[in-house]
Formats: structure tokens, sequence, C-alpha cells
């Protein structure tokens, strides 16, 4: 291991997940790679030395000296909407990194996996599933994903399709699309039954998301009988945007 | 940082640095009111809630809420400073000045330990809960203190950095010497000016 | 109660500044109550004015990171023990 620096990243590419969230792709020279699960930190200064952080989900797998962010623009926000807004390719910020060695999915683990994600909680599960694609893993996955309607869904497409040995659910907590059989809602104890394993099949689940969300999903996890040893969270707190 | 020179993110502006006279070193202006928290937010009751002085001597002043409402109420409009950098001006709090609430007190100490419910500790010299300088508030904006600023009643000591303004405040202790409490001896300053910019332990 | 906390993990950036093993996954015991457990399942408060670490089953203070410019404070008086596994 070695002592956390400081490293120039720059934008060499950015792609719209929704109205208000963006996928940014950095090129960062020397980056050591990371696991699926992990975040990063990302320093901006501004040209009269003012500078602040924020933490970010890393959203892709290991990829050389490349790593994917997804960030979502907070109304008023000092960061995010810098980042998902103005910032061009050829710009640079400063990103240090990888952290977290709790959070994480290892592709040489074949256990059955089980994802509960809570709005932009999605992001580092995201990069769970990808790593298992990329790596050929047959560790079995489903997710569970709740979003308050369609149109907040980060990658959409790409979830919606067959991807084997993943299964998919999205529940939403405020708009259903017509013809849906789910009551708009938050997450219920059915909705783990259902999209997640028997607690007897002992999955690794892991849980992202605000707060509250991050609370009850793990409060019905134990409610079914998983293992609290095998419920590691991830709560996304106050960024101040 | 360091001294090196660091990457510039072009366009990148950050959150507005105000000055003015008002403002102390390093700060800027907020006009809501951030939340930090050390701890889960304490519920006290007002029916269990009390607050007491102890002496040096090992004599103990209580009030009970009621008691404490029926003391001599003051309505302080303050600006307060926060370490983290945002100060917020003409804040408006209602409560009881601690020269109030030490007039009968023998004392003869020169520290103060001030306690929370939640276990927040945090210290400062008594000279500066004296003097028109420092309450014991339970209002805020015309409104009831809300939990998470600290009600059923928190102190506020606006002069220095709002650390010491100890939210959910349940007594102080009168001390000879001098005790740092939660923050100070985590790295903050013990005395915590804003106008001179004592953030730090060594500032 | 209310608890608007974080998890432990998010102590690994702060604390990967100061130690070369990741922390977040060492597992660490109460000082107050004796509950053993990963550094990565604390309750965390903060980030400001410092991080707070908390046991999840008492709610003591684990640990606490103040981080200042060019220099950092951790006070650990609420772990016992810290064990880190490491390769031979």
């Amino acid at each position: 291991m070695r002592r956390l620096v400081w490293r120039a990243a720059e934008l060499v590419g950015s792609t719209p997940e929704t109205a208000t969230a963006r996928t940014l792709r950095f090129r960062v020279p020397g980056w050591p790679g990371h696991l699926a699960g992990q975040h990063v930190d990302v320093r901006l200064t501004a040209e009269d030395g003012y500078s602040t952080q924020r933490s970010y989900s890393l959203a892709g797998p290991a990829d050389g000296e490349y790593v994917e962010l997804t960030v979502e623009s907070v109304p008023d926000g000092e960061v995010s909407p810098y980042l998902t807004e103005i910032m061009e390719a050829g710009d640079q910020v400063e990103i240090r990194g990888p952290v977290g060695g709790w959070f994480v999915w290892r592709a040489e683990n074949e256990r059955p996996v089980l994802l509960v994600a809570g709005g932009s909680g999605i992001v580092p599960l995201m990069a769970m599933i990808r790593t298992r694609r990329q790596a050929g893993s047959r560790a079995p996955f489903r997710l569970v994903y709740s979003l308050r309607g369609p149109d907040w869904a980060y990658y959409a497409d790409e979830l919606r399709r067959p991807d084997p040995g993943l299964d998919v659910s999205f529940l939403y907590t405020r708009t259903v699309p017509e013809g849906a059989s789910r009551p708009a809602g938050r997450i219920m104890l059915a909705d783990l039954a259902e999209g997640g394993w028997p607690a007897g099949h002992g999955p690794d689940c892991f849980v992202c998301g605000p707060t509250g969300f991050v609370e009850a999903a793990a409060d019905l996890l134990l409610a079914l009988g998983h293992a609290s040893e095998r419920i590691r969270t991830e709560r996304f707190g106050p960024t101040g945007g | 940082m360091g001294g090196f020179v660091s990457i510039i993110s072009r366009g990148f502006h950050g959150r507005r640095r105000d000055e003015g006279d008002r403002l102390p070193p390093g700060q800027y202006l907020v006009e809501d009111f951030p939340v930090l928290s050390a701890g889960p937010t304490p519920r006290v009751p007002p029916e269990r809630w009390e607050f007491a002085i102890d002496t040096e001597a090992g004599v103990t002043h209580r009030w009970t809420w009621p008691e404490f409402l029926a003391l001599p109420q003051e309505t302080p409009t303050v600006d307060i400073h926060c370490v983290t950098e945002w100060s917020k001006l003409d804040t408006s709090w209602e409560g009881v000045s601690l020269d109030t609430l030490l007039e009968n007190v023998d004392t003869a100490a020169d520290y103060a330990l001030v306690h929370s419910y939640g276990g927040y500790t945090t210290n400062l010299p008594l000279e500066d809960l004296l003097d028109g300088k420092a309450w014991i508030v339970h209002r805020f904006g015309g409104e009831e203190l809300q939990p998470q600023h600290g009600g059923p009643a928190r102190l506020l000591v606006p002069h220095l950095y709002f650390w010491k303004s100890a939210k959910w405040v349940r007594g102080i202790r009168l001390l000879d010497d001098d005790r740092p409490g939660f923050w100070e001896t985590a790295g903050y300053h013990n005395y915590g000016d804003p106008w001179r910019e004592q953030r730090y332990e060594g500032d | 109660m209310t608890a608007e906390h974080l998890d432990g993990n998010t102590l690994a950036g702060p604390l990967g500044e100061l130690f070369a093993v990741d922390v977040t996954t060492a597992t660490g015991r109460c000082a107050n109550c004796g509950l053993t457990g990963p550094i990565g399942s604390l309750h965390v408060y903060g980030p400001d004015p410092g991080l707070v670490g908390r046991c999840p089953g008492c709610e003591e203070v684990v640990l606490r990171l103040v981080r200042g410019p060019g220099r950092a404070w951790l006070d650990m008086r609420g772990t016992v023990t810290l064990r880190v596994d490491l390769p031979d």
C-alpha cells in the first residue's frame, strides 16, 4: 500500500445520464487501479487559490489510467454544478484515491450478491456489476434499484440489456410507467423478498443511498433474516453539493 | 497546500468569499443555518430537562424548565461565526443571560466546562460568560429552538467560534483549572477568537 | 435520537493520509462496550468540524480526526485495539 496523494486529472469526455446527472471520464496519469465500490476525493482549486473537495464513488471497473464518476448536480451546490455543467474536456481537477476497502466487491468472490440502490446510490453498485461482467464472474447478482421514476434512472439502457446472471428490478417511489403492477412507493419487505435472495443463500448485501433509504433497506434485510455481517452499507450524507 | 503549485480548475470559482468589516478573516456569509454535529441529536423533553451549575466548592444550583423560563429573558441579536468558515449575521435569540444565572452563585473559579446532553463538552474562561457576553437560549428567530440547532436550549457565546456555543446544554462546571473540551482536545484552538482566527491548536 | 450519520468507509480517505494500510478494514474494539468490528462499520459524523467515529453498538466515540492546514489530529482513546491484517 501507499499513502494517498493528489494526482492531476484531465476530463476526457462526459455523457449525460439524466437531466441532472452526468458521467465524467478522467485521465489520471499514475492511477494505481481500484476495486468496485471504492470512492475518490476530488479537489477543485480556483484561480485565487481557494480550494474545496468532495467524495464521489467510482462508476466503472479498473481501466488503466482512466476513471469514471457519475455526479448528480445539487441545486445551489458549490462543486457538482461545476462538474456537471461548466467543466469541459481538457479542464483539470485533482483526484486522490482509491479509498475504502470495506464497501467493495472482488471478482474472485463467487457468493450470490444482492445490490440495493437508492437514487444515486447506484453508482458504486454499477461498478460492481461492470466489474463482474468484465471479469466473466459467475457470481449471481440481483439489483434492486429504488428511484423516483423512470426518468431518473442512471445507466438505464445498460441495465435493461440482458446480462446473464444479473437480475434487475426497478422500484419507483413517485412516478410509475403505465401498466406497472407495483404502485409508486418506498422500498418494502416484499420488494427485497422478491427482488433479492432468500437469506438461506447467504448473499453478500451491498446497500447504498441516502441515509434514510439505507436505514430502511438494512432494517428490511435484517427482518428477512440476512446476517448483519453480510450487509454492507454506504450512506450518502449531506455533501454540500 | 504544502507550497506546491496546485492544479487550477478553469472556470471554478467556488462559493462567494465575502469581505467586509463584520466578517472575521477567512469567513464567508451564509443565509441558511448549517447543521454540524458530532453525534446523534439528543431529544430532551422539557419535563426531563434541567440546567445545573456546579461550583468548584461542590455546590450545585439547578433550574427546571419552568424555573428557567421564569427568569428574566433577553433577546440578543448577534453575528455568529463557525470555525468551518461560515458566518451568519443578525441572528436573533431569546434566553437567559449567564449574568442572571450566575448572580447568586458563589465562586472564585477562573474556568468553565460546559457540558451537554449527548456528552459534548467545551471549555472557556469564566469571564467570557459574564458581562452580557453569553446566554442560555431557547428560541431562535422567534420560534422554539429546534433540536438540530440545540433545542431545547443551547449556550450562545457569539464572540467565540460557534463550537463554544454548546448545543443541548445541560450544565456548567466551574473550575480552578482549565479543562479542554471535546474539540479542544482534538486539535481545535483552546480559546477560539474568530477575529484572531484562532481555529486550530497553535494558531 | 435521530442519527444523520455516515458509514465508517467515509474515513478511508482521511485516514489514508495518515496510514499506509486501509484502516477501514481493520478490526477495532470499542473501549466502552467491548464491541468488535471493522472501522468501516462505525457510525461517522462530520466531516466538519471533524470526523467523529462512534461505536454502532453504544454510540460512544471510538475515534476523532481533525484535519487542519498542513496537519491532522487523530484521537483513538475510544479504541482498545486495532487488528490489522497484513501479508507475511
